[in-house]
């Protein structure tokens, strides 16, 4: 009889996918690894472990990581298992809202943030937050809230609540059962969010650098300081090199956790006993607390002209001023357009990435899977600064063309479009596959009519998050040289609030917000494609 | 017309389906009964081409045997009826003939067809997560027949229903299959079903075909003990060598009869009782009667020697 073929990808597919990453990520990256270990490179990595600055910041780097996590974790996980509780269209509006904060443009949280601390007099004096260590950690629990209420919440709407009523009926009290029953099954996602949040707080780039101040300093900092100012490109390149390591490691522990993590079935009732009244309350005024104080002080502060409220600094944005090389509202129009681009791109390339990690023979699957998780944790920084010192010589002398900056935006994407629609791929049951064939669909057509179109909404998913991502990219777009009118919005956020005086604060918050406004739009429009399907992130 | 030979399928050293050669006449239906693992449902992959075996399945006297599942005159009902979920009822019910090709008119003519013929008319347009356990069954089975399959294989369709469902399907689906002509193998642990819906019935068991005939044959007069057990039949008894069944319509109650036993329990059935007997060495035995005796007494009782059943 026929051997029962594997749905097989034809090698022509797999191309696109290959060549961009390969042109675009890993030849940027290698040359980093290149400049980092070799020659001179090599003495450079050896001169950092004898530096104590550098053993300072590789330190910081990771200390600020853990407890950013461990803070994140203690702070959103009561709100995941509140969230677990809630009926499925109040879950959707509330992971929706605490999504928001994940995307927004971490300059625009910075600046948002610095905003907060001068209105409550926070900047200054002995309780000063502003340049401290603190600042760097609230803003990372403010982004990496989302990731904990998504993945741990999922997982708690997803348990069987009956096994938790069936300890309290054996006579546990509420919290015994949730420490014997609930917790137990919620390790394997709280891992995961765990693994996730410390990768995106050791990578973080804009908000070090903005609230961390001049003498703060992590690997991702470090690398733009002698990259970028002081340019010196072999001390950057070690650093990098120390920062891939790490990111590898984490990465191969975060991929571990991931595959340990059951899928969540629908078939689960959820209890609507987690979590009592008030502590519902009390978790609610957290993180209305935690993610609405910056953005409401942001909002405010975009009307206030002084003398009372108006839309002054907003018509600003449409004058260029002195630090930048063009107006604001270029800016804007330059970032809606790459975030586009972006997202066509990441949305091709994540599309078929995913196919092949599904279905793929094995070995181009694996090599897949482990292609597109790089540029995962690989962090923005790395792919700005590998592909401004790869790039930059015929016939690759790309690095100043303004392509370049939606192409970086897409590697960054791309892994959030494998992120959702893999999950979405392996959840499809095999029996509606073959139930399409024994309908007469030859292998290549069930690809089409079942995975692709099962898929596409993750795509959809995926590419939104992209979407949102591009927008406020910052890490990867600052080390790209550009025409004056090839200026994004975040670039030029930073330069506005790095501008000292007030002067130009107003229209920083004005521009900021106009950001946060276009990526809350996407947010909203991603969670109402998602449907009842939820993938990890 | 659907003809199995000698197939073997076998998953590492488990041999799920062991050398099951089977034929079907045009428009007839086969019951294939047995216990769950039994590799009923392997069998039924096999002949729809989603299992790799050794044999030949050939349909009107084309080998099938080499050829790709979707290039096979063949339809597959999937236990849990395996309907795309990004689909509307319609679209799901269309797929076969878009498959084949067929032009939008012939299509959209055909799906009402169909729709109605499971009792579905208007549910066209419906998504499929809103559907009932009943309603995505029926869905299924109009999904299946639409591309009008030579041979349409049905594996556990009703196993996931409500008892009040299953027995008024069990009571359509030869209707719904006489009217469009289909043979099939319906495929089920239950034997009632196996009754009702097979023109013939195969009992398997570990992976071979023990016997085939007309369900009545074959319940009256199973070849082996491993048959009658699969067919329900309970009450066992050693007679020296021979192992001897009696029949749950065996038993007539008769104070001069040769047996004794007292009544354990009765269990009111509707049209008759499941009489529970022990017998005095602690043997349950279990008779179907349309007079019970009240429980806890002694009876006297005889057995119909043409309702007995041995095995040597």
């Amino acid at each position: 009889m026929r051997t029962r073929e594997r749905i097989g990808v034809g090698d022509a597919l797999m191309l696109l996918p290959a060549l961009f990453i390969g042109l675009f990520f890993l030849f940027p990256v290698g040359t980093v690894l290149w400049r980092g270990l070799g020659g001179e490179g090599l003495d450079a990595v050896f001169d950092l472990a004898k530096s104590p600055r550098q053993r300072d910041v590789l330190w910081f780097t990771f200390w600020q990581a853990a407890v950013s996590t461990a803070l994140t974790v203690a702070v959103a996980l009561p709100a995941a298992a509140t969230v677990g509780g809630l009926s499925d269209r109040a879950r959707r509006f509330v992971r929706s809202l605490v999504t928001v904060p994940f995307v927004l443009p971490t300059v625009v949280v910075a600046g948002a943030f610095d905003e907060l601390f001068f209105a409550t007099g926070l900047d200054t004096g002995d309780f000063r937050l502003r340049h401290t260590v603190w600042a760097i950690l609230i803003a990372h629990v403010f982004f990496n809230y989302a990731v904990v209420v998504r993945v741990v919440g999922t997982a708690c709407a997803g348990l069987d609540g009956r096994q938790a009523e069936a300890a309290r009926v054996l006579g546990a009290t509420r919290w015994q059962a949730w420490r014997a029953v609930t917790l137990p099954r919620l390790r394997p996602a709280i891992a995961s969010a765990s693994a996730i949040v410390f990768l995106f707080s050791f990578t973080s780039f804009g908000a070090v650098l903005i609230l961390g101040g001049p003498k703060r300093a992590t690997l991702e900092t470090e690398i733009y300081r002698y990259a970028v100012s002081r340019t010196d490109l072999t001390r950057a390149a070690a650093l990098a090199v120390v920062q891939l390591v790490a990111v590898l490691a984490l990465v191969a522990v975060s991929t571990w956790l991931e595959r340990r993590r059951p899928a969540t079935t629908r078939m689960a009732r959820p209890t609507r006993t987690l979590g009592s009244r008030p502590g519902r309350w009390l978790n609610v005024g957290m993180a209305t607390a935690l993610l609405g104080a910056p953005l409401a002080v942001l909002i405010e502060r975009s009307f206030s002209t002084g003398t009372g409220y108006g839309l002054s600094h907003y018509q600003a944005l449409g004058t260029r001023v002195r630090q930048l090389p063009a107006p604001a509202t270029t800016a804007l129009w330059n970032s809606l357009h790459y975030a586009a681009l972006a997202t066509v791109l990441a949305v091709l390339i994540g599309v078929v990435a995913s196919v092949v990690v599904v279905h793929g023979r094995s070995g181009s699957r694996r090599l897949f899977d482990l292609g597109l998780t790089l540029p995962l944790g690989t962090s923005a920084v790395t792919i700005g600064f590998g592909i401004l010192i790869a790039l930059d010589e015929p016939p690759v002398d790309f690095r100043t063309r303004w392509w370049i900056i939606p192409v970086a935006h897409a590697l960054v994407g791309v892994p959030f479009v494998v992120r959702t629609m893999v999950p979405l791929l392996r959840s499809i049951d095999p029996s509606i596959r073959e139930a399409a064939a024994v309908l007469g669909a030859s292998p290549s057509r069930v690809r089409r009519e079942i995975d692709l179109m099962i898929g596409a909404r993750g795509a959809l998913v995926g590419g939104g998050f992209a979407f949102a991502v591009s927008l406020g990219e910052f890490g990867a777009t600052s080390f790209l040289p550009r025409r004056p009118e090839d200026l994004t919005a975040p670039v030029a956020l930073f330069r506005l609030l790095s501008t000292p005086g007030d002067l130009l604060r107003g229209q920083a918050m004005a521009l900021a917000v106009v950001l946060m406004v276009f990526v809350t739009v996407s947010v909203f429009v991603i969670e109402s494609s998602r449907g009842t399907a939820e993938g990890s992130l | 017309m659907l003809r199995v030979d000698a197939l073997t399928v076998r998953f590492g050293d488990v041999t799920a389906v062991d050398d099951v050669s089977l034929e079907l006449a045009a428009g007839e239906r086969l019951a294939v009964l047995g216990s769950s693992g039994c590799g009923k449902s392997t069998l039924l992959r096999a002949i729809a081409g989603l299992e790799a075996g050794d044999g030949t399945v050939s349909v009107d006297g084309a080998d099938l045997t080499h050829t790709a599942p979707d290039r096979r005159p063949i339809g597959l009902m999937f236990q849990d009826h395996a309907l795309f979920p990004h689909r509307t009822v319609e679209q799901n019910v269309a797929f076969g003939l878009r498959m084949a090709g067929k032009k939008e008119s012939a299509r959209t003519r055909r799906v009402r067809e169909m729709l109605a013929l499971v009792g579905l008319e208007g549910f066209g347009e419906r998504e499929i997560a809103t559907l009932s356990g009943g309603e995505a069954q029926r869905v299924a089975l109009a999904r299946a027949l639409a591309p009008a399959p030579k041979v349409l294989l049905l594996d556990e369709p009703l196993g996931s229903l409500d008892r009040y469902l299953r027995e008024r399907l069990i009571d359509e689906l030869p209707d719904v299959l006489g009217a469009t002509g289909t043979a099939a193998i319906h495929v089920t642990h239950d034997h009632d079903e196996a009754f009702a819906i097979g023109d013939r019935l195969a009992v398997m068991h570990a992976g071979k075909v023990l016997q085939v005939g007309s369900p009545g044959e074959v319940w009256a007069a199973p070849t082996s003990i491993t048959v009658a057990r699969v067919l329900g039949h309970t009450n066992e008894i050693i007679d020296g060598v021979t192992k001897v069944v009696w029949r749950a319509d065996a038993m007539t109650i008769d104070p001069s009869g040769p047996h004794q036993a007292m009544v354990d329990r009765v269990h009111f059935r509707g049209v008759d009782h499941d009489v529970r007997l022990r017998t005095h060495d602690g043997r349950m035995l279990r008779f179907l009667l349309d007079d019970p005796p009240a429980a806890g007494n002694d009876v006297r009782f005889s057995i119909d020697p043409a309702r007995v059943l041995r095995f040597d």
